[in-house]
Order: structure tokens, then sequence, then C-alpha cells
């Protein structure tokens, strides 16, 4: 019955963190970057669950309902607006959407 | 330990018998109900009364090619339906069933197990069930499935709302998240139910939870998903053979559990409506008796030449049941089973005479009625109990 | 058994993590990023966290993937064009990822050390009736303003998504 050494869970948050940024990096869909913003929003809420086991506290736990009501209201605004875009432009790829930039 | 693991294998084996046999004969019920319904006799040829049939279809279903059509993505094509029906059959792991109960001098709980967030955890399970319906109709690759699939989504999570609302307006009466102790809170007759007692009593949660239910089974009228005049059959259109059959089950499963849901949350879940000192302990003998003396009486007076032998023998049965309800020494554990049993049996019931009974909305008249009217009310009475109750306190 | 549990666990949100990012196809990531969810929660219940573990379960794969998944449907995404990516992001991101994960394992290593350790009730207080009792005291403010977010992302969505735009 061996116990789980903390610093695994914040390694494994760390890990799942860095593979949202990369999918945030190199993905050229709205969608999959939106969800990779949602993975790393995940891996934070695994830290402040761990933060909370270490504290003995349960501040944590409500970091973690914040951030996914914080998720929740983005989704449906951040999912209408790719809605927008791809009624107004057909397309999904974001270097297709930069008509801002230049 | 060991014992531990011994006797919730030995649970699981039963529970899981009971239900999937639950589940065959469900269908072959709701065969009955309808048709007598629209007044014919239905399932009638295999066996005495049709009561052979869920045999005879399983053996068609597991016979019948199986078909995989081309342009599929393959990998979801075949988890959609694995997906729903292990969805459907998981949240009958935390459903209380009975009290605890004694057998061969070990004490055991009549359920899986029990946890201290069952009600989010059969939430929680009920709500990705949607995805088993959803990859069906996306990844078979064809327009009808796919119009299914959208459907059910949209409805499934428009409705989830009221049906979470409803769901927790008894849990502040109840003051509690666990299955078991839902019940104990509402031990003692059917004034203490959620759905009649005090302060507020949740009847009007009740109506908004089975409504609410029916579209999260995608049960007839909000069976928009598989419209037949509509969509050919929606999501499950490019299945066939036993991957059709899990979409199926998983259906009756899903109005299993919602029935044993309301029951716990509303109905008291096991407990008797009156205590046994005042002969609730009889119901069951007094209904089974009747129905022994009734077909007894058919077999004297027999219409039909075979009656003068069947009827008979089945008024024994049930005579034999009827005495079986009065042995003490199963009566603690066959009364709450009954009463449970009947219970949920109600719900289902009810889930089959709408069916006969009601069309098929629209889809703008689905969506709109979740949004403007279910949703609204079940606000308001969360809102009105949360008051009552605080102010009680 | 925690450590067994905890690392099937781990295993399969890294695999399902890993899946979101290299898949092209915007469906199979969002099921991979239920995965990732799915095994979270459960390693959310190994540090007694189950009210979070369930608000997972319902809030994260019930609801907003299940709206990802809508969409992704809605819109009929078919699978992403490879072509025409920047070629330095390609050239410097793993390294750069490898070096800032690295790092992030470095600090938590030195921060927290093997004598802490996580064992499955070794924390009790995450029930409904704790996160309960501290959201409607100690963060009763925040909990007002998420709802007035909610409020605001529901009208911002109607609005956005109307069909016309005039």
């Amino acid at each position: 019955m061996g116990s789980v050494p903390i610093s695994w869970f914040l390694t494994l948050s760390a890990v799942l963190f860095a593979l949202g940024v990369a999918g945030f990096l190199f993905r050229r869909s709205i969608i999959t970057v939106f969800m990779s913003i949602e993975l790393m929003l995940n891996a934070v809420n695994l830290s402040f669950v761990t933060f909370s086991y270490q504290l003995k506290k349960v501040d944590g736990h409500l970091f973690s309902f914040f951030v996914m009501v914080v998720a929740a209201a983005e989704a449906a605004v951040g999912l209408a607006i790719i809605l927008t875009v791809f009624r107004n432009r057909k397309t999904l790829n974001i270097d297709d959407v930069s008509s801002m930039k230049d | 330990m060991d014992s531990f693991i011994v006797i919730s294998v030995v649970k699981a084996v039963v529970v899981f018998g009971a239900l999937l046999t639950a589940l065959a004969y469900l269908q072959w019920v709701e065969r009955k109900v309808i048709a007598h319904i629209q007044v014919r006799p239905g399932p009638y040829r295999v066996g005495p009364h049709g009561l052979l049939q869920p045999v005879a279809d399983i053996v068609k279903l597991i016979t019948k090619e199986d078909l995989s059509p081309p342009f599929v993505n393959k990998t979801l094509y075949l988890a959609a339906p694995f997906l729903a029906m292990t969805l459907a059959l998981m949240s009958i792991c935390v459903i209380p069933f009975g009290p605890a109960i004694r057998v061969g001098g070990v004490q055991t709980w009549m359920q899986l197990t029990d946890l201290n967030i069952g009600v989010l955890f059969v939430l929680a399970v009920s709500s990705i069930g949607v995805y088993g319906i959803a990859l069906a109709g996306w990844s078979s690759n064809n327009k009808y499935a796919l119009l299914g699939s959208l459907r059910s989504s949209a409805q499934m999570i428009s409705y989830e709302l009221p049906l979470s609302l409803a769901i927790a307006s008894p849990l502040l009466l109840s003051n509690t998240l666990s299955l078991r102790l839902l019940v104990d809170s509402q031990a003692g007759g059917a004034w203490r139910w959620n759905a009649l007692r005090g302060p507020f009593p949740q009847i009007f949660a009740f109506v908004i939870f089975l409504i609410a239910a029916f579209a999260e089974c995608n049960r007839v009228p909000f069976d928009l998903p598989e419209a037949e005049n509509e969509l050919v059959a929606g999501f499950h259109t490019e299945y066939s053979s036993m991957k059709f059959a899990s979409f199926f089950m998983s259906e009756y499963a899903n109005m299993i559990t919602v029935s044993c849901m309301a029951t716990l949350l509303f109905l008291g879940g096991w407990d008797a409506p009156w205590p046994a000192r005042y002969g609730s302990s009889l119901v069951p003998t007094v209904l089974l008796a009747g129905a022994g003396l009734m077909a007894l009486y058919h077999g004297i007076h027999p219409w039909r030449r075979r009656d003068r032998y069947s009827l008979p023998a089945a008024g024994a049965v049930f005579l034999l049941a009827a005495a079986v309800f009065l042995l003490p020494a199963v009566q603690s554990w066959l009364m709450p089973l009954f009463w449970f049993g009947a219970k949920v049996g109600s719900i289902l019931f009810a889930f089959m005479w709408v069916r006969g009974t009601l069309p098929r909305l629209r889809y703008d008249q689905l969506m709109g009625f979740a949004w403007k009217y279910l949703f609204p009310a079940a606000m308001l009475n969360l809102l009105l109990t949360g008051f009552l109750v605080a102010w009680g306190s | 058994m925690d450590v067994v549990i905890f690392l099937i666990f781990a295993i399969i949100a890294v695999a399902c993590a890993i899946n979101v990012v290299v898949q092209t196809h915007p469906i199979s990531s969002a099921i991979s990023l239920v995965g990732v969810m799915g095994s979270l929660a459960v390693i959310y219940l190994l540090l007694g966290a189950e009210f979070i573990a369930a608000a997972q379960v319902i809030v994260y794969a019930g609801a907003i993937m299940v709206l990802f998944v809508f969409v992704i449907m809605l819109l009929n995404a078919g699978a992403e064009a490879t072509k025409g990516r920047a070629p330095m992001a390609h050239l410097l991101g793993p390294p750069l990822l490898a070096a800032f994960l690295g790092i992030l394992a470095f600090v938590v290593r030195r921060l927290f050390p093997r004598e802490y350790t996580a064992h499955f009730g070794g924390f009790t207080h995450g029930t409904a009736k704790d996160v309960g009792r501290a959201l409607f005291t100690t963060y009763l403010l925040p909990f007002e303003a998420a709802s007035v977010l909610i409020l605001i992302a529901i009208i911002g969505a109607v609005v956005l998504a109307r069909k016309e735009m005039d």
C-alpha cells in the first residue's frame, strides 16, 4: 500500500500543461486550439487539487471549481464565436482568419 | 477482505443477471402494453402469451449479418454501441434495492456500493451517456444518422438542466447525496416521501423530473433523434445485429435507471407506503391471492378448451407466490424488493402508457418546451423549496 | 495500490493528451480530451476531492465537451490540413517545450521532496458539504461574480450565434 509522492501529481500536471501548450502552438484548427486551452485548464486544476491535499485545506477545490465555471462560460462564448467565424469565412483554419493582422 | 470480494462478486452477478433479464422482458412487457392500448394481442406466437419472444429476439439479433458499411469511421463506429451500453448499465452500481439483509450469517446491503456522492455519480454517468449516441450518428457517415445525433445532443444538454434542478430540490429536504441515506430520510410512510412531505411537497419536481427523464431516454413524445418518418431510424440507421441491439438495450437500461432514481428521490425507495403494523406487508399476498383466485375461477368456467388446464396451473403458481410472501423468513428482504419493484414498475408503465398515447413533438416545440417552460418551472420550484427549507430550520 | 491506480490513470491521461495534440481530426481530439478528463476525475478521487471529481465529469466531460462535439458535428469540420504550417514552430517548438517541462519538473522536485506523499483517504474534507460551506461563506463574493459572468456568457453566446447579424 504505497503512497504516491506529491511531486508525481505536479509532474503529471506539468506534462499535461506542456501538451496543451504544444497543441495551442502547433495546431491550426480553431476548435483544436480551443480544446488545447481546456487541456491546460485541466492541468492547472490538477495542481490546485494536489495543493489542496498537501495543505489539508478545501480552498484548492474551490479554485478548481471556479476554473470550471469560467471554462464553461468560455466554452459557450468561444464556440459561439467559432460558429460566427465559420459562417462568415467558411473556414476553421486560424491562419485564414488573420485579416485584422494586415 | 476476501469475504468482501466474494460478496461483491456474488452481488454483482446477481444484480447484472437480474438487470439483463429485466431488460429482455421489459421489451416484451412494452410490446404487450402498447398492443393492449391499441386493442391487439401483441406478441403471441412464441411460447404462452409470447413469453419466449425475448429469447427468439436475442437469437434473431445474434444470428443476423453484422454489416459495417464502407466509409464509416471504424474506431468510433465500433466504440459507440459499446460506450452507450456500458454507460447505461453503470449507474445500477449505486442504486440500493433494499435495506441491509442477513444471508447465511453474512450482513450485507442490497446495493452494490454506496457512494457519498451517489446522486452526482448517476448524474455524471448519464451526462456522458450522450457520447454513445453522438458518436454513433457522426461515425456512420450518413446524413440521417448525423441529424439524429445532432438532435440528440442538443436535446440531452437542454433537458439535463431541468433534470438536475428537479433532483436538487428533494436533496434540499433530505440533506444528503448518498442514495442509501436518501431513502432512510424518507422512511415511515407515504406522507414522509419527498414527493409529498412538507414544508414544500416535491410533486412538481417529480413531474418535471419525469418529463425531463422521458427526453433523456429519447422516449416518445421526445424521440426526435430516431423519428422514423423524418430520419429513417435516426442515429442507429447504419447499425445492425448486436450493435443495434446494444443501442436498444441501452435505451431500456436508461429507462430502468431513471425509474429507480425517481423512486429513490421522490417515492421513498423500498419503504412501504404505510407502516407494516397497519397491514402493508399483506399487500403483495392479497394481490397475488386475488390474481390466483381469479385464474382458478376462470379455469372452472373456461372460455376455451385449453383454459381448463392452463388457468388452474397459473392460479396455483400465483397462490404459491402469495404464500411465499407470508413466510417471516423471507419477508424481511422480499417486502422491500416488492415495494421497490412496484414503484419502479409503475413508473416504467407510465413510460409505456405515454408511448401508446401521445404523438411526437416537433423539434422547435421540443426545445422551446425545455427552455421556456420546464427550466423556469424547475428553477422556481428549487427557489421556493430553498426558501421554505431555510425558513423552517 | 494507490501507486498502481495513479500510474494507470496518469498514463491514460498523458496518452490521451498526446492524442489530442497529434490527431488531425477534431472529433478524435475531442474524444481523447474526454479521456483525459475522465482519468483526471479518478486522480481527483485519489486525492479525496470527490465533489470536484463529480463536477469534473458532469461539467467538463458531460457539458463542455458535448458542446464541442456538437459544434464539430454541426460545422462538419473535416481533418485539418497538414500543409502550410510555420517551419519555425516545428523546429523550435519541441525543444523549447522540453526545456520548459524540464524546468517545471526540477522546480517541483525541489519544492516537494519525496517525503510529501498522498494516499487515498488522507484528506476527507473534499465532500459536497465542505465545498458548499466554503463556497457560501468564504467565497461568497467570487460565487456571485461567477454567476454574473455566466449570465454575461449566456447573453454573449445568444447574441453571437444569432442567424442575422444586423
